[in-house]
C-alpha cells in the first residue's frame, strides 16, 4: 500500500478482484503465495494432480505430510495461514472446455495465470480468456530456461495469433521428463503474480506485446518484441472462427495433462514381466536404455546401460552386437524407466537389424513396475 | 557477412546441443532469412531437419527473432540480413 503507484485504491482493488490460478505446480505455487499474500480478495486454484515427492523442489506449498493429497488441497491449507481475510476456492478438477465454460460463467476474473503444463490446456485458457475478455499472463519453465509473457490485453496478441499451430506432440517435452531446476519456474511463478498485480492495479509496463526469456544457466533476461494482435487470427481476429471452446486434445493431439501415457508396440509374446526379470537377473543380458544420467541416479545390479538415443543416433548398435557376441546367450531382456522406450528399442532394432539374432523382451513396465511390483525401496522418480 | 545465430527453448539440441553461434555468411549472395534457415539446414543442424523446417518455414512452436524483434515485424522469410544481426530461434516451452 505504501508503494508509490499502488496506494489505498491500489489495495482495494486488489481486495476487490478475483483471480485464476491454473496448475498448482511450479508456476502456480510461487504465484499464488504472492498473490495471496497481497490480498487478492478472490483465488481460485484450479489442478487434478495429487502431491508427489518429485514435485517439493519447485511446487514450494507442498510438503513431505502432503504426499497423495490433492494439489488444490494442500495449497489452499497455506494459503489460508497466509492470508486469512481472502476467500480461496480449491477446484480439484482436470479442465476441459465445459469445465472451463463453468468456471467463467460464475466468476468474472479480472486475471487468468497460466501455470499449466501442457499445451491443450493453453489454448483452451488463451481462446477462454479471449472469448470472456480476461487478460491471460502465461508462463512456462523446462530445465534452465523459462519464458513469460501477457496475452489477450489492451489489443495486444493472443496465444494463437504467436501459435496458430500447435506444435508437433513429438516436439514437446514435459517437466516430468526433461526435468526442471526448481527455482526457474520460481522466478517466473513470483514474476507471473507481480504482472497480475499490475493489470489489477492498472500500471503500464506490462509484458503484453513483449516476451521475457529467462536463461537460469547464463543468469540472463532477454525482453523480445512481440507481433501485434493479429486480425486474422482465428479467436481474436476480426471475423474469428472460433466462438466457442473447442476439442483441445484433439486440436493439439496431446492430451490436458503432462502424465506419460503407455505405449504398446511390441508383440504380445515380446513381453516379459518384472517378476520374470527379477527371476533372469544374472543370468540374462538385461539393457538398461534410459540416459546415462538416470542410470547413474539408480539401477539394477547386471544390468548394462545402452542409452536408446545412442541406440538410434551413435554407436549404441554396435555395443549391443558386441554384449551379445562375447556372451552365447541369445535372449536379452530390454528395459527402461516406464516400459517406453524400451518398446521403441525393439521396433527399431527390428526394423534396421531384421538379420540379428538377438530375440529381444520388452520388460513391460519397465522400472516403474519393478518399483511396484518387485521390490518397494527401488526409487522411482 | 558476420552474424550471430542463437538457440533457445529446446532448439538448440538440434545444433549440437549448442546455443551460441558466431556465423560467417558467403558474400557471394543477397541473404534473406529465408535462404538462411536452409543454409543452417545444409551447414548446422545435426539432426531430425523436420522438427526445425516444415513448409519451407521453422516448424509450428519456434519463434524467429531477428535483433530481439519477431520476425512477423520484419517481413519474416523475406527479410534481407544485415551485417552483424543476431537471430534467434527460440522453442516455446509448455512445462509448469
Amino acid at each position: 500500500m505504501l508503494v508509490t503507484g499502488i496506494g489505498l485504491s491500489g489495495q482495494i482493488k486488489l481486495k476487490s478482484s478475483k483471480v485464476l490460478i491454473v496448475g498448482s505446480g511450479g508456476l502456480g505455487c510461487p504465484s499464488a503465495v504472492y498473490l495471496a499474500a497481497a490480498g487478492v480478495g478472490e483465488i481460485t486454484l484450479v489442478d487434478y494432480d495429487e502431491v508427489e515427492l518429485s514435485n517439493l523442489h519447485r511446487q514450494i506449498l507442498h510438503t513431505e505430510d502432503d504426499l497423495g493429497e490433492p494439489k488444490v488441497q494442500s495449497a489452499y491449507d497455506k494459503l489460508h495461514c497466509i492470508n486469512r481475510n481472502i476467500r480461496i476456492i480449491p477446484v480439484n478438477q482436470l479442465l476441459d472446455s465445459n469445465r472451463m465454460k463453468l468456471i467463467m460463467s460464475k466468476t468474472k476474473y479480472d486475471v487468468v495465470i497460466d501455470g499449466s503444463d501442457n499445451v491443450a490446456t493453453r489454448y483452451l485458457l488463451n481462446d477462454s480468456c479471449v472469448l470472456n475478455g480476461v487478460p491471460l499472463v502465461s508462463g512456462s519453465a523446462l530445465q534452465t530456461e523459462a519464458q513469460l509473457t501477457v496475452f489477450n490485453h489492451q489489443n495486444g496478441p493472443c496465444y494463437r495469433c504467436l501459435f496458430p499451430v500447435p506444435p508437433p506432440p513429438e516436439t514437446v517435452t514435459s517437466c516430468g521428463d526433461g526435468g526442471v531446476l526448481g527455482p526457474v519456474p520460481g522466478v517466473i511463478g513470483v514474476l507471473q503474480a507481480l504482472e497480475a498485480i499490475k493489470i489489477i492495479v492498472g500500471l503500464n509496463g506490462l509484458l503484453s506485446q513483449r516476451l521475457l526469456l529467462f536463461d537460469g544457466i547464463n543468469s540472463t533476461f532477454r525482453n523480445v518484441k512481440l507481433r501485434s494482435r493479429n486480425p486474422n487470427c482465428a479467436v481474436c481476429g476480426d471475423n474469428p472462427t472460433i466462438t466457442d471452446l473447442i476439442d483441445y486434445e484433439q486440436f493439439c493431439r496431446a492430451s490436458a495433462h503432462d502424465k506419460v501415457g503407455n505405449i504398446d508396440i511390441v508383440d504380445e509374446s515380446s513381453n516379459v514381466s518384472v517378476q520374470e526379470l527379477f527371476k533372469q537377473l544374472g543370468k540374462k543380458i538385461v539393457i538398461d536404455v534410459r540416459p546415462k544420467v538416470q542410470f547413474e541416479m539408480c539401477h539394477l545390479t547386471h544390468t548394462v546401460n545402452i542409452p536408446f538415443d545412442d541406440i538410434i543416433k551413435a554407436d549404441g548398435v554396435l555395443k549391443i552386437q558386441q554384449l551379445i557376441n562375447n556372451i552365447t546367450v541369445q535372449e536379452v531382456y530390454v528395459i527402461c524407466r516406464r516400459g517406453n522406450d524400451s518398446q521403441r528399442t525393439i521396433r527399431f532394432l527390428h526394423d534396421t537389424h531384421q538379420d540379428s539374432m538377438m530375440d529381444l523382451k520388452n520388460v513391460r513396465g519397465g522400472l516403474h513396475a519393478y518399483s511396484q511390483y518387485v521390490d518397494a525401496d527401488f526409487p522411482v522418480f | 557477412m558476420k552474424i550471430t545465430v542463437e538457440f533457445g527453448g529446446g532448439a538448440e539440441l538440434l545444433f549440437d546441443n549448442k546455443k551460441h553461434y558466431d556465423v560467417e555468411l558467403p558474400e557471394n549472395t543477397e541473404w534473406t532469412l529465408g535462404r538462411l534457415l536452409f543454409w543452417l539446414k545444409d551447414n548446422l543442424l545435426k539432426e531430425r531437419p523436420e522438427l526445425f523446417l516444415q513448409d519451407n518455414s521453422v516448424r509450428p512452436g519456434i519463434l524467429v527473432l531477428i535483433n530481439d524483434t519477431d520476425w512477423e515485424l520484419m517481413d519474416t522469410v523475406k527479410y534481407e540480413i544485415q551485417p552483424n544481426d543476431s537471430i534467434l530461434f527460440i522453442s516455446t516451452l509448455h512445462g509448469g
